[in-house]
């Protein structure tokens, strides 16, 4: 694990102290600036209270809330299959990854495995909606600093994707495809030639990327140095995903805590940066991208054949017990603490969502930037509004 | 307990069967130690997961402890349990459901269809109707370990963990508005999800579902055909 | 400089002012709708790999008269705290700068609106009255957004103002006048080495004026990557936050007009202006001619001038500050000192 040396660590932090007390002494009158809940940046209706003292921030208040579903509350009067349809929708970009987790728990709980065949198709759909979740956002990070283009790039070849995805699921946004024991149909005829083109195709994507948005001095400008996220305070905040990686905590749930997925199987590389700053979480998630389309070439060289579901009863009860289980979804760490008490419903289910920890440092972290920055330090962290609400 | 799970190794199902998790062993040994009667019972699954369950006065003492002395820097989430078997019964689910659990029954696991039996706890055990639990990580082993507490229902309340993990913030305001747990320490238990005029924590057992009083949940309206049901299974490619 | 006869010059005064109003009108809104159908619906489409307007009329070249149409079918929202004077001038006087810039634009020998000595010196001058108007805009509309706006455009307006005019200095030099017609005549009938091939074009000689005035024109436009007081991402729209209806419109075409006029100003101080080789310059068929060159030497500048806008991201204002007073004005005096040294010498 490296992290950010010490000295850098004290240095940003005393830069930060010195510019709150700056304003305490100044005592200019300030401003109170509500972004939100209604507003062109926030992907959804996350409210950001700032108090301003000119262009700078003082604190801020994030605030949400305006999208909680209860799910958590919902979920235990659902069957188990029937919960799936429910978790779909949290992050709702990336839908098919929310299942997973839920699924794998249960299957734990069941004492089940899901057949090799159908495990490779798990790993294959779920790493395609990290490539479909991600991809927009290497789009919208070059929007939220101004540059329009790269976004309807981003909507362009995500296309490709949603079409692969709708091809085997059905569905382009809420899949609802992952079963207790397997998955729900087998891959359709063509669809492995046409995923191994479509991995090429966003393969270029991310060149396109790096050369129209990551190289930008502009870019690099308005993002490096900008929102540094020391390791530990990333930790203790429990930030996943691209946003530790970004730290430089070399911690990703596919490679350490496998589970149900065959991540393992191929050969792939976690990415870390050191910096630990807007671009570090951006350029971890390009990097990421590229090797999620890796990984689905090589599990199509070596998908086996067999069946894609497991022996399961046709209603579900799933056994007494308590299990947890969490995977590396685009956004984060998301896991699933379902309890059970040998019901057709699950007792109790504790969504725990990427989303949720990795906006809860912001009240630490926007201290003391500049109003624009608040903007790219929101986009580089990533959050889905479904994801922080549930 | 032996778990056939896919947790740990899926490819051998040797590895599979329960063997001796030193790893974890040693881990709750160490917060023997450190705790001594403050853990009052820890459970471990080997290979996939170890429960612990301490007493209120040391919550945070365990978090530090933790996060210091063995490496569980990484704070995952914290939430609550109710334990209480739920006043409704099955009132909010639909008859068929019932029926149809009923009937494909074989092996007679419906416990608390009707469950006046008290409370019962899981894993870890615990003796009051409230738990607080927690997660923790350590990323570099990529070991975690799940934290309960019992809290008495006559005073809903423990030790906040922000002084530790500063994350744990907002999810012990939402542990407060969901449950009513009170957080000592904490710097401001303000509502974090519902409106600030809000009756009641929904996620209590005692907290009805309104949706499903007005309007009654249909339930399995049709059983999917189950693709390992069918006799021809190769539809797709291979 | 010497006016030859023709058909404008013996109408009445009146009559020679209805129609310079009148062409005056038509170099703004013409020149503003090609530009907003040019670029912003075509090539701005064809660079995000869409098609863009389609529907109204052929390859959507109506879209522009539908757009009009809809602003102006719009309710006028005036903000319950707003100062509605102020408010309401806002877009108005922002246009009149725009319009003012126009005027000092020749298009021909003849095909001038206003002839004066101190052409060059005028047009700076007006450009910068729409910051005022800008100001009003963010201060009149009460909101935080707007306020933050307008000041951030105030701030970046007068810093990018500097560099503006210190690039033209060395074109003045150069040309040793003000008159807008005096540079082009310059242009015309100056020579490179001693090839008067294709005159002497001011970009060649002050390609560093011309590099700074470009930037600096882009910053005064508040286009990417200087829209920080636009950043629809942070502040919504800027101090145009709470505008509707036809007030909206109005600063959508002085937007796009700005970038014409300004870049009909670069052509005439760079690009030889309406001057054609070969042809003789007080030719009569110059006054039919020279509008269009301009008008091609207009859309190829703002060619650039939206390509930049579309692919790049935003400066931070601490960021763009720096760029101007450290970078800009700096590069800019050392061009003016090198071209007086050089006009000295020879």
């Amino acid at each position: 694990m490296t992290s950010i040396s010490d000295r850098e660590k004290l240095s940003y932090i005393a830069a930060q102290a010195a510019d709150a007390r700056v304003n305490v002494e100044l005592e200019t009158e300030g401003m109170t600036l509500n972004i939100g809940p209604q507003h062109p940046a926030t992907h959804g209706t996350l409210r950001i209270i700032a108090k301003l003292d000119g262009e700078q921030v003082v604190a801020v208040d994030p605030v949400m809330g305006y999208m909680h579903r209860g799910y958590e509350k919902l979920a235990e009067v659902r069957t188990y299959p029937q919960v799936t349809t429910l978790i779909n929708r949290i992050d709702w970009v990336g839908s098919f990854a929310n299942e997973v987790p839920f699924i794998l728990a249960a299957e734990r709980l069941m004492e089940v495995e899901a057949p090799p065949r159908a495990q490779w198709i798990r790993t294959i759909l779920f790493e395609m909606s990290r490539i479909a979740n991600i991809t927009l956002f290497l789009g919208d990070m070059g929007l939220q600093v101004g540059a329009v283009t790269p976004a309807f790039f981003a909507f362009r070849d995500r296309e490709h994707v949603l079409n692969l995805i709708e091809a085997v699921t059905g569905g382009r946004f809420h899949p609802n495809f992952d079963r207790i024991g397997g998955i729900k149909d087998d891959l359709p005829a063509g669809w492995i030639t046409e995923t191994r083109r479509v991995m090429k195709k966003m393969r270029q994507y991310c060149d396109e990327i790096e050369a129209l948005v990551e190289g930008n001095e502009i870019f690099q400008a308005r993002t490096r140095g900008i929102g540094v996220i020391p390791a530990d305070i990333g930790l203790s905040y429990g930030l996943s995903g691209a946003n530790i990686r970004g730290s430089g905590v070399d911690w990703d749930v596919r490679r350490d805590n496998p589970c149900g997925m065959v991540h393992n199987e191929t050969d792939w590389k976690v990415w870390t940066h050191p910096d630990g700053d807007s671009f570090a979480r951006f350029w971890v998630r390009l990097q990421e991208t590229r090797e999620s389309t890796r990984i689905i070439d090589q599990l199509l060289d070596n998908l086996p054949s067999g069946p894609i579901m497991a022996k399961v009863p046709r209603i579900i009860k799933v056994p007494a017990g308590e299990a947890y289980v969490e995977t590396e979804n685009p956004l984060g760490v998301m896991g699933y603490y379902v309890i059970s008490k040998g019901d057709l419903v699950p007792y109790r289910v504790k969504i725990r969502s990427a989303s949720f920890n990795n906006i809860s440092i912001t009240p630490w972290l926007l201290k003391g930037v500049y109003v624009p920055d608040i903007i790219t330090i929101l986009a580089s962290l990533y959050f889905i509004l479904g994801d922080i609400d549930r | 307990m032996s778990r056939l799970s896919s947790t740990d190794a899926p490819t051998d199902e040797a590895e599979a069967t329960p063997r001796d998790d030193t790893a974890r062993n040693e881990l709750v040994a160490r917060l023997t130690a450190h705790l001594g009667e403050g853990l009052l019972e820890s459970h471990i699954e080997p290979g996939v997961d170890v429960w612990l369950r301490v007493s209120r006065e040391s919550w945070r003492e365990a978090a530090a402890f933790a996060k210091d002395g063995l490496g569980f820097a990484y704070f995952n989430f914290l939430s609550g349990i109710d334990w209480m078997p739920s006043p409704f019964g099955r009132e909010m689910d639909s008859q068929i459901d019932t029926i149809l659990a009923a009937s494909a029954d074989h092996d007679d696991v419906s416990a608390p269809a009707n469950a006046d039996d008290g409370l019962e706890q899981g894993l870890a055990g615990g003796e009051t109707r409230f738990q607080v639990f927690a997660r923790l990580n350590d990323v570099v082993n990529g070991l975690g370990i799940t934290l309960k507490v019992d809290l008495p229902d006559d005073d809903l309340s423990v030790d906040s963990w922000v002084p530790v993990y500063p994350g744990a913030n907002w999810h012990e305001r939402e542990a407060k508005e969901m449950y009513g747990f009170s957080f000592n320490g904490h710097p401001g238990l303000r509502p974090l999800y519902l409106p600030s005029e809000f009756e009641g924590h929904p996620l209590r057992k005692d907290y009805p579902l309104l949706a499903r009083r007005m309007k009654p949940w249909p339930g399995i309206v049709d059983v999917e055909q189950m693709p390992g049901d069918d006799e021809e299974e190769d539809g797709g490619e291979a | 400089m010497s006016a030859s006869l023709n058909i404008i010059g013996e109408l009445a005064y009146w009559q020679q002012t209805g129609i310079r109003v009148g062409a005056g009108l038509a170099a703004v809104l013409l020149i503003a709708g090609t530009l907003v159908y040019l670029h912003l619906f075509k090539l701005v489409s064809f660079m995000q790999s869409r098609l863009g307007p389609m529907e109204a009329g052929p390859f959507g070249s109506l879209q522009l008269l539908a757009e009009v149409g809809k602003f102006l079918q719009k309710e006028d929202i005036f903000p319950r705290k707003a100062d509605r004077f102020v408010f309401a001038a806002a877009p108005f006087v922002v246009l009149m700068s725009t319009f003012l810039l126009v005027v000092v634009v020749p298009g021909g020998p003849d095909a001038w609106f206003i002839d004066t000595e101190l052409g060059i010196y005028l047009a700076m001058a007006v450009s910068s009255i729409s910051v005022i108007g800008i100001l009003m805009a963010g201060w009149g509309s009460a909101s935080k957004y707007s306020m933050l706006g307008g000041l951030r455009a105030t701030g970046q307006l007068i810093a990018y103002e500097l560099p503006l005019i210190l690039a033209v200095i060395g074109v003045v030099i150069q040309a040793g006048t003000m008159n807008m017609q005096g540079i082009v005549f310059a242009q015309a009938e100056g020579s490179i080495f001693g090839w008067d091939g294709i005159g002497n074009p001011y970009i060649l000689t002050q390609g560093v004026a011309f590099l700074i005035f470009m930037i600096a024109m882009q910053a005064e436009l508040t286009q990417a990557p200087f829209d920080m007081p636009i950043a629809e991402s942070e502040l919504v729209s800027g101090y145009m936050t709470e505008y509707s209806g036809m007030r909206f419109l109005l600063f959508f075409i002085g937007e796009f007009a700005t970038a014409g006029v300004f870049s009909a100003v670069a052509a005439v101080l760079f690009l030889g202006g309406w001057y054609i080789p070969g042809i003789d310059p007080n030719d009569n068929i110059m006054n039919v001619l020279g509008p269009l060159v301009m008008l091609v030497k207009i859309v190829g500048l703002t060619f650039v001038v939206f390509w930049a806008r579309f692919t790049f991201p935003r400066f931070r204002e601490d960021q763009l500050q720096k760029l101007a007073w450290k970078v800009l004005i700096p590069l800019a005096l050392a061009n003016i000192v090198v071209t007086g040294i050089l006009k000295v010498a020879f």
